[in-house]
């Protein structure tokens, strides 16, 4: 019990979640995220779901706090698809 | 559910905008539909943040006094943090918890459930756990909505669906939101026990700090905050998203890092986090607004609206929600026809001085877009408290000097100029 950097893992396993198995409301097309520089979504997303692995891009949406920063700053659109999850599912915050 | 079976109002998100405007209305007597995409209200929205008392007068005399706010501000505070240290600027007045208090800090999963509860008991209908996909067009009106395979129908919808809103576009009244018009804002909330926030924060039972933190943000367009709640802090930083991508800096980690700085531990340490939000926040204020706010059957409220404003020392979001939610009921209450509601939603926003505070703050966002106010200033404030505060035993230098020269390490004569210009002309 301090205060010490916590890792966004450690941060998301604070929040509680009801995730959606069935219909992810974040969609991404690597093929565009692959040809894609900036890669800004690297370092918006507050909750970190967007990484690099072997140099792809590697993304979950189940921790999704769904603010909508990767949406906003997503210049070649290698987000396909960008929604709210559906009624009651996604993040539940207790405190807000 | 047929077209002839329809509310009076639909209302899209139970925020604070969408409760205050269901809560008018119910109690006027009309038949409201609170839609809201979480489970309970609040599920899904997060708030720096505090929340400005008059603003729930306006739906109801002493409504606050029921609501489960965190503690009445008194203590507004101002940090600049250098590498090692900040000049803090604290301001206590006790008069802002008198009578009716200025401003309270505010958790929002409690307060917005609270407050569509209190909706509920006026006699709206509270539906959550529904996403609108949709709205119902006919004759170039909106007329309804559609959630899954639902359809319901109303006199007019309001959206109050927050920063994103997809309702907004979808009717055409806004384009999709761009980086540059929004903060991406991240908090953790850090438990402690009422007792030690007292201590550390200078306050009694009751009575609250809120902190504008600038300079805490790696020279990130941006800057932080820190509330005082009962038995917790909101500590977090907005920043703009485009400036991060640009540097290449994580939120994350500039938040982690805040939270270690050696004037700001102190305040937090022994805490534990019992929470990590993020949310957008419209940042531009009047000149990102949507040029119109309404069309026939439908009006946009609070974030929905883009009302926000940030003069740097204040920011209010949630006050402006609560009146453009009253301001919204109170046309539909006015006016009959669905055409007269839009136009005369604007004039009650005239009226309780919304638009006219946009206004005021228009030019604010150009001067808190210098980026010299990030990390160039707030350095030059700690180096120069430093001088006045350090004796080695050595000579000082004469004060005159010894202040120029600092200066002269952060800022040009020039820039010092046009900061202070631009700085007036924004005022």
């Amino acid at each position: 019990m301090t205060i010490k950097k916590l890792s966004p893992e450690e941060l998301l396993g604070l929040n509680k979640f009801a995730v959606d198995e069935e219909e992810p409301h974040i969609v991404l097309d690597k093929t565009i995220c692959a040809q894609c520089k900036e890669k800004p979504c690297l370092v918006v997303c507050p909750a970190v779901l967007y990484t690099l692995k072997d140099g792809e891009m590697n993304f979950d949406y189940a921790g999704c706090l769904e603010c909508g920063a990767c949406r906003v700053v997503c210049k070649n659109k290698g987000i396909v698809k960008w929604t709210y999850p559906r009624g009651t599912f996604g993040v539940a915050f207790r405190c807000g | 559910m047929s077209a002839e079976e329809k509310f009076d109002a639909i209302i899209i998100g139970a925020g604070p905008a969408g409760a205050a405007c269901a809560y008018v209305l119910a109690k006027a007597g009309k038949s409201v539909v609170l839609v809201e995409r979480g489970a309970s209200a609040g599920n899904k929205n997060v708030t720096g943040g505090r929340l400005y008392t008059y603003a729930l007068e306006l739906v109801e005399p002493g409504l606050y006094q029921e609501a489960p706010l965190e503690r009445k501000v008194v203590r507004e505070q101002i940090m600049m943090l250098g590498q090692n240290g900040a000049v803090t600027v604290d301001y206590a007045d006790y008069g802002f918890g008198e009578e009716i208090p200025q401003s309270y800090s505010v958790l929002r999963a409690p307060f917005d459930e609270w407050f569509a509860a209190r909706a509920e008991a006026q006699g709206a209908m509270m539906v959550p756990g529904i996403l609108v996909e949709e709205l119902i067009e006919a004759d170039g009106k909106i007329v309804g909505i559609k959630a899954g395979d639902d359809e319901i129908y109303a006199t007019v919808v309001i959206a109050a669906d927050g920063v994103n809103s997809f309702i907004a576009q979808k009717a055409g009244l806004r384009g999709d939101i761009t980086a540059h018009t929004v903060g991406v804002g991240a908090k953790e909330v850090i438990e402690l026990p009422e007792q030690v926030i007292e201590d550390r924060f200078n306050l009694q039972g009751g009575e609250g700090a809120a902190r504008v933190l600038i300079g805490c943000s790696d020279g990130v367009l941006g800057g932080g905050f820190l509330y005082t709640n009962k038995k917790s802090i909101s500590l977090g930083v907005v920043l703009n998203p485009e400036d991060l991508a640009g540097q290449g800096k994580k939120i994350h980690d500039i938040l982690q890092n805040l939270k270690m700085h050696p004037a700001v531990y102190p305040l937090i340490k022994d805490g534990m986090t019992i929470e990590y939000g993020a949310h957008l926040v419209p940042e531009v204020g009047y000149q990102a607004m949507p040029k119109k706010l309404y069309r026939d059957g439908l009006v946009l409220v609070g974030d929905a609206a883009g009302m926000v404003v940030n003069s740097g020392t204040i920011l209010r979001g949630i006050d402006l929600a609560i009146v453009s939610g009253v301001a919204a009921a109170r046309a539909v209450l006015k006016n009959d026809g669905e055409s007269n509601i839009g136009p005369a939603y604007v004039a009650e926003l005239e009226n309780l001085a919304l638009i006219p505070t946009m206004k005021l703050y228009a030019n604010f966002h150009e001067l808190l877009s210098n980026r010299r106010m990030m990390s160039v200033y707030p350095n030059m404030a700690n180096d120069m408290m430093k001088t006045l505060f350090t004796v080695d035993g050595k000579l000082p230098e004469r004060m005159d000097k010894a202040m120029l020269k600092v200066l002269k390490k952060h800022v040009t004569f020039g820039q010092l100029i046009a900061d202070g210009w631009r700085g007036v002309k924004a005022i």
